[in-house]
């Protein structure tokens, strides 16, 4: 509880205010909010289709919300060009629900990929080469280097994914369904690497998911997505001893 | 009345379509010209699409001139007319049979393969994972790859007609005793820089097309693994229908400068 009360206190890195977005009559998102504070791991719930993917796609801009703001780090996203969004987004890591590797590239190509893009964030005589080791020893896969995502199997694909979301070094990192798809001893081996990643670089983390035991495990706070608003907001705890019907649908497991 | 609403809605999406692509087609002319510019995927698609479709180009021609030869030889017989054999094949590949059918085998063979290249990598999110590491996927992925079928296909044109042309040789030499000096010497008296000239030009314009269909059709692939069939199927029909409408325009224009 103290814990949570200290992370309260500390800097917003993320914020989301009153975001609208429809497809059609389909109303998505009818004005969510969120605040995310540095070093915090806050888990996003929601049905399948509730919009949890399309709030995380539009706060990187892989989407455009009708209306609302989006700030990160301080920055307003909506109102940044293509440059400076581009700048922006490297200290934004994306976890992938189905991993998102470059299929036609190695593990070591896919890694170097980002790096090239963002080479002005690090000094000139950096030796990428070190970065993608220190990344694929993190989620411990540093003898995948040459493989092609082909050869990998879902968890190593996963853990790869998530060495080349670290490879930029990103304060905050979003996590889309990290677990789905995943057997459940790889789906834990997954989250125990998100918390010691999470404490290792001291990066905040939003996680989608609908996984009850990953939020459990993982959440410093949770906010239930549901009809397109932030429903219901607190720690696991709470929300799981939670008497509305609404919210006590999601722990009855 | 339901029949004329489902024409219109066929009407609609025809036309949305078209909008669509040469929506598409002016993003490509902007983002060709602006920096930076992706020299190694470049490279490295101008290999894929170039050596790996030789083969089959070079195959398709050889049978192509083989085929020509064999079945025109017994009518220009019936009117002695066998010693324009060269002439009338050289003068076929170079301006028509060439270009379009090496540019109908690109079609398939790269147009199809560029539509479920890039829609099994929008339904995997892999175009938007390269969005969010801050790189422009369209000049990444698009730019590189059109600009590569655009820069390739005139030299695939070119291999295929030489290898058309030497089937078409071999037929002649074996069929009617013809040297290779005496065939080549005839083909190339016959041909002139008004007969390679406007083919050559109008190759360039058949691989743009095939890129630019082919990439638009798998960028804005959806639903799914469904959808990337789609892509390539649907990036080879539209773009063999769009090869012949080019060919027809790329036609009637040089008729027009002959005339002149």
């Amino acid at each position: 509880m103290n814990e949570n009360a200290d992370i309260s206190e500390r800097e917003i890195v993320l914020k989301i205010k009153d975001l609208h977005k429809s497809f059609g009559d389909n109303h998505v998102l009818n004005g969510f909010n969120l605040e995310l504070h540095q070093g915090e791991s806050l888990v996003i719930m929601g049905k399948s289709g509730s919009g949890k993917s399309v709030m995380i796609k539009c706060l990187v801009g892989l989407m455009e919300a009708d209306s609302g703001t989006i700030s990160v780090m301080k920055h307003d996203i909506t109102k940044l060009d293509r440059e400076a969004l581009d700048i922006l987004r490297a200290d934004i890591g994306f976890l992938f629900q189905g991993s998102a590797l470059y299929d036609s590239m190695s593990v070591r190509e896919n890694l170097e990929f980002p790096l090239r893009r963002h080479s002005k964030k690090f000094k000139k005589d950096t030796d990428t080469e070190s970065m993608i080791i220190e990344a694929l020893e993190n989620v411990g896969l540093a003898n995948a280097i040459d493989l092609m995502p082909s050869e990998l199997s879902g968890g190593m694909k996963r853990r790869v994914a998530l060495a080349r979301t670290l490879i930029l070094q990103p304060k905050i990192i979003l996590y889309d369904e990290p677990t789905s798809g995943l057997d459940p001893i790889t789906a834990k081996e997954i989250i125990i690497l998100m918390q010691s990643i999470q404490k290792k670089y001291n990066t905040s983390s939003l996680i989608i998911t609908h996984d009850v035991d990953c939020a459990r495990v993982i959440s410093d706070r949770m906010i239930l997505l549901i009809d397109g608003i932030d429903y219901a907001e607190g720690t696991f705890k709470e929300l799981s001893a939670s008497k509305d019907p609404k919210v006590k649908a999601f722990f009855k497991q | 009345m339901e029949h004329t609403t489902s024409i219109n809605k066929q009407l609609k999406s025809f036309f949305t379509e078209i909008g669509d692509l040469s929506y598409f087609t002016i993003r490509y002319f902007k983002e060709v010209i602006k920096p930076p510019f992706e020299f190694k995927e470049l490279l490295h698609q101008c290999y894929n699409m170039g050596n790996r479709s030789l083969l089959l180009v070079g195959i398709t021609g050889f049978i192509i001139g083989l085929v020509l030869t064999l079945q025109t030889r017994p009518t220009l017989m019936e009117f002695g007319a066998v010693s324009w054999m060269p002439s009338m094949v050289g003068i076929s590949i170079v301006r028509e049979i060439g270009p379009i059918i090496t540019a109908l085998v690109c079609a398939g063979r790269i147009g199809s393969g560029i539509g479920a290249e890039l829609g099994s990598m929008r339904v995997t999110e892999q175009i938007d994972a390269m969005e969010v590491s801050g790189t422009n996927p369209f000049k990444f992925l698009v730019v590189t790859r059109v600009l590569a079928v655009t820069l390739m296909l005139p030299l695939l044109v070119i291999f295929g007609d030489a290898l058309a042309l030497f089937g078409s040789f071999l037929v002649e030499n074996v069929k009617g005793n013809v040297s290779f000096t005496l065939y080549f010497n005839q083909v190339f008296n016959s041909l002139e820089f008004g007969d390679i000239i406007p083919a050559t030009i109008k190759t360039f314009f058949f691989g743009l097309a095939i890129g630019i269909v082919g990439c638009y059709k798998g960028y804005y692939s959806t639903k799914g693994t469904a959808g990337v069939g789609k892509a390539a199927n649907s990036a080879v029909v539209f773009t063999s229908l769009l090869l012949f409408i080019i060919d027809f325009i790329a036609v009637f224009i040089a008729d027009i400068f002959y005339e002149l």
